[in-house]
């Protein structure tokens, strides 16, 4: 265990040494390119903390459109600061969580069902959005009032601040990955996982430990879709929510591994990265490309690698047979 | 100890339980025997609250359990085996024994109290390393009891520990059945097999058609013309 540790600290200072450099030694494109990786990662992450317990959740991309828009509405509309204004996003979205969280728990909709009822939760986020258009542009997406670098506004035109800030955002995203991880939650949860009513039988509040997590990872992903709005300086409900965001979120969690702290990041890198290679290798001549690939590389990541990109790496480096 | 008056369960409209009464004193083991289809599980979900009651009373230790949750009924001491085992396959012994301590002061007490199920099952030491799902079943049934020790009850449920076992290994089971009764732990067990768990209860109830049919001490049921003639084929 103990060197284990300090084996995977070395790695961690350099790692983090590495990507606080980032911004002084390469270009906006690049920096660009960064900031989505990470701030989706964060999304990711948060959505992994529900996913790697059998809690598949395709309704995420609607704790993130609201995480997205309602900062930007209380802006333009009340002149509300994000500092307010996200963190009313962030309990409207626990709020919905715990909404569909609680009878979905109580009534043991589970698996494929619960599933089912969560990919509704997003189709409904998006629906409301474009139809709510007098005030959220519906399709045409809004744009968050610019006032130029403010930190009372949260808007940084130059990209190094919000590199800064997603790099802070996404190692606390990390740090709650392993607070959930090392704590006590973590064994209930992998017992709930496979056994609903074996767990309950043994003492364990099945309601309680399901709607902690779920409210956890809701409201880090309405935080992650603040943020993103505030980057972008721009709000669409397709890009981020609908089920379009839902897939896109377990795509990536799984690609680059759910099970691992650093899986669903390795699939923020993937998913956004992939596209872009795509882009400037084939132009505009694939425009649709990119999701052909996605999906005919989700089929082979769910059948070779179920524990994801880093799942395999992971098990390659670890000279112990590693627990299924 | 434990006491069920009138208790009528079901799924639905349909009933499985009508109007149910039995009292278990602290420190018996008292078996609850019938056919399939009887309605022993469904008693064994009622009483730790898997499952609501249509109507009836349910008390342990004098306090009302009618409405508890399941986690609440084993803070009360009531710890269950469940049938078919359940474990956590994918998880090691350790782990599910660890997850069986997963109360609060059970979590605080869980060195001593691995430790004891350790002395008391030496086998499970040997196999803590190991996945549940590997173990045979005569292990997985000690490690499905020991979870259930984990949490420091004060009476034990056993939902049909025999199933789907080899009569070898049933034979073994009940012998752990036992142990935990010589360690002083109330038991309560519900059983198929009337000829085996006959000789480790006191008393025992014939449970049929979701009634109680017959109750009394282990040996006046095993002399019990009807229950000789129907269930042990003499």
């Amino acid at each position: 265990m103990m060197h284990e540790a300090n084996r995977r600290i070395a790695p961690l200072i350099l790692a983090a040494f590495g990507l606080a450099v980032v911004p002084f030694v390469t270009s906006d494109y690049v920096l660009h390119i960064a900031i989505q990786i990470l701030l989706w990662g964060f999304v990711y992450t948060a959505w992994s903390l529900m996913g790697k317990f059998g809690l598949v959740s395709l309704g995420h991309g609607a704790f993130l459109g609201i995480g997205a828009y309602v900062s930007p509405l209380l802006w333009n509309y009340a002149g509300l600061t994000p500092w307010l204004g996200i963190p009313i996003g962030v309990l409207m979205a626990v709020l919905l969580a715990l909404i569909i969280g609680y009878p979905c728990f109580r009534l043991r909709v589970i698996g494929h069902y619960f599933a089912l009822v969560t990919l509704a939760l997003s189709q409904v986020a998006l629906l409301t959005i474009v139809a709510a258009r007098d005030i959220t542009g519906g399709s045409l997406g809004m744009t968050p009032r610019a006032v130029g670098h403010s930190w009372y506004a949260l808007q940084f035109p130059e990209k190094p601040y919000f590199y800064a800030i997603a790099l802070v955002v996404w190692v606390f995203g990390i740090g709650v990955w392993h607070f959930v991880d090392l704590g006590t939650g973590r064994a209930a949860l992998d017992a709930i996982a496979e056994d609903e009513g074996a767990a309950a039988a043994i003492g364990i509040n099945v309601m309680r430990e399901k709607l902690r997590v779920t409210v956890a990872s809701a409201a880090l992903t309405a935080f992650g879709g603040a943020l993103l709005s505030q980057y972008f300086m721009y709000v669409n409900p397709d890009t981020l929510s609908g089920i379009g965001v839902s897939l896109q979120i377990v795509f990536a969690a799984i690609a680059g591994g759910m099970y691992s702290a650093f899986g669903p990041t390795a699939g923020g890198l993937f998913t956004i990265a992939l596209p872009e290679i795509l882009r400037i290798s084939m132009g505009t001549n694939f425009v649709g490309a990119a999701n052909t690939i996605y999906g005919a590389l989700l089929v082979i990541f769910i059948i070779f690698m179920p524990r994801g990109i880093i799942g395999l790496v992971e098990r390659r480096l670890a000279a112990a047979p590693a627990r299924i | 100890m434990l006491s069920l008056r009138s208790v009528s369960a079901g799924y639905g409209s349909f009933r499985a339980l009508f109007d149910v009464s039995l009292e278990v004193a602290p420190g018996e083991a008292i078996g609850v025997v019938g056919p399939n289809g009887a309605g022993k599980s469904t008693l064994m979900r009622v009483i730790s609250g898997m499952l609501r009651s249509f109507s009836g009373e349910l008390a342990f230790e004098g306090r009302s359990l009618t409405h508890l949750p399941a986690y609440r009924i084993v803070e009360a001491g009531i710890a269950h085996v469940p049938e078919h085992r359940r474990l956590f396959s994918k998880l090691t012994v350790e782990e599910n024994l660890r997850i069986g301590a997963f109360l609060p002061q059970a979590r605080r007490n869980y060195a001593e109290r691995s430790e004891w199920v350790y002395a008391l099952f030496p086998r499970l030491l040997e196999r803590r390393r190991q996945l549940a799902g590997t173990l045979s079943g005569g292990e997985q049934q000690m490690v499905a009891i020991g979870r259930a020790l984990m949490s420091k009850p004060k009476m034990l449920l056993m939902d049909e520990p025999s199933a789907g076992l080899a009569p070898l290994v049933v034979e073994q089971v009940f012998n752990l059945v036992r142990r935990i009764r010589e360690e002083g732990f109330t038991v309560l067990i519900v059983e198929q097999n009337l000829q085996q768990v006959l000789e480790v209860v006191d008393r025992a109830y014939l449970l049929e058609v979701g009634r109680i049919r017959l109750s009394g001490s282990a040996a006046e049921l095993k002399t019990n013309p009807m229950i000789q003639q129907a269930y042990m084929g003499l």
